[in-house]
């Protein structure tokens, strides 16, 4: 799973003034394509960027778990059930090594985890339309995943140490994420009328949700450049969003399905796909918390927070006897 | 939760013959949940078969801002490389 840049910089923390030669020496570190570690003096507006894009991209990790979870009982078969529990297994580590790699630039863990669940923090808006049949879950793991795998496979070379490697082993497991979907549609492409139908209708729903993924388009993008100069950022949302359409598209129609944008077509002279207008205030609409399952989503997360208390208390009791047992 | 549990770094020895490399951290109370923790976020592929946790506290790291006079001396002393010494072709073995 992946992030959009959704919070702008707060203009009320405006950077003071830093030493020019460390902002200097930063820069052309940087421009240098040498890796940022956690030690390294970096400008305050690097570290806020970085900690906001990293806690957001852990957040929609986590919260990427609750649309398939709800499926795991309803899977199809035995197999298929223990493909989705591993997938939402991974989702939960990738949270954690992203949750990891922030607190590495003096985020802690509590602050993001509570700022998540006050609904202060973002997420990614793809988490917020429902998953009403099987077929959603297939078309997650090869739409979103593959939406997600475009973005973070350029992350990989981040200008931030930490993060770019959590990108390493996030990118590993991903491609499993896209296979195991695009599989499960396979199936039910090649079953009933039934199922087709419900193939198609999944991609309907999930299509320009994925294209959203990638963020605003380029002219309306303002943290952008700035972000590519830091190499925190390697590809433009747009350029990002042509490599996925380029790469999807083909995928569709092997399914034998269509995709739900009438304006798509084959640019021979670009050697890309042309497609229609994104329907932006709907992506705002969404990334605001008025997507239709945002409240259920949160309510399901603080619950899942709320009902492991009484095993971290534990955890916490068994280690404070210890420590009194070790001290007699 | 009233504050985060302690940081440990992750080690994991990929294979029998290699060392320990880190992998990341995770929180927890004592070692032993740190290690299952560790199992769980960090070897779901069977990416090790040893795994050590360690303080992240107790961990000491040189300072970034030495690592000029920390490291540099090293850069100078091109001597210490073997391939320093020119020896005539005729010397075999070596």
């Amino acid at each position: 799973m992946y992030t959009t840049e959704l919070q702008k910089v707060d203009p009320q923390q405006a950077p003071t003034r830093e030493p020019q030669e460390l902002v200097d020496a930063f820069e052309a570190r940087v421009a240098d394509d040498a890796f940022i570690e956690p030690k390294d003096w970096m400008p305050e507006a690097y570290r806020r960027t970085l900690i906001r894009q990293i806690s957001q991209h852990a957040h929609s990790e986590i919260v990427g778990m609750l649309p398939e979870g709800n499926w795991i009982t309803r899977a199809p078969s035995l197999k298929r059930k223990a493909i989705l529990l591993a997938k939402v297994q991974d989702e939960g580590g990738h949270g954690l090594y992203l949750y990891s790699a922030a607190e590495t630039l003096g985020a802690s863990r509590e602050e993001m985890i509570d700022a998540l669940h006050s609904g202060k923090a973002k997420y990614s808006t793809i988490f917020n339309y429902p998953t009403l049949t099987w077929a959603d879950i297939g078309a997650i793991g090869w739409l979103v995943d593959g939406a997600a795998i475009m973005n973070q496979v350029p992350l990989q070379r981040t200008s931030y140490g930490p993060y770019a490697r959590a990108m390493v082993r996030v990118c590993k497991e991903e491609s499993f994420h896209q296979r195991q979907g695009y599989d499960a549609l396979l199936v039910m492409a090649a079953g009933t009328d039934e199922q087709k139908a419900m193939v198609q209708d999944a991609i309907d729903r999930w299509w320009w949700p994925a294209i959203m993924m990638f963020g605003p388009s380029d002219d309306n993008s303002p943290n952008s450049a700035q972000s590519i100069r830091w190499r925190i950022k390697r590809e433009t949302n747009d350029e990002l969003r042509q490599k996925f359409i380029d790469a999807t598209v083909p995928q569709v129609h092997l399914l034998g399905m269509e995709v739900p944008d009438p304006d798509l077509k084959w640019n021979e002279e670009r050697g890309h796909y042309d497609y229609g207008a994104i329907d932006w205030e709907e992506f705002y609409a969404v990334v605001r918390g008025e997507g239709p399952t945002a409240k259920e989503r949160m309510e399901a997360r603080r619950k899942a927070w709320d009902d492991g208390a009484w095993v971290r208390e534990a955890a916490d009791a068994h280690e404070a006897r210890r420590r009194i047992k070790a001290a007699a | 939760m009233k504050t985060d549990w302690p940081l440990w770094e992750v080690f994991v020895r990929a294979r029998g013959g290699l060392s320990h490399r880190h992998a990341g951290s995770v929180h927890a109370p004592d070692a032993t949940i740190a290690l299952r923790h560790a199992r769980d976020t960090y070897t779901r592929r069977m990416e090790g078969v040893s795994l050590w946790v360690v303080r992240s506290s107790d961990i000491a790291a040189s300072d970034p801002e030495q690592a000029g006079p920390m490291f540099e001396p090293a850069e100078t002393k091109i001597y210490r490389h073997p391939t320093f010494y020119e020896l005539p072709d005729a010397v075999k073995h070596m």
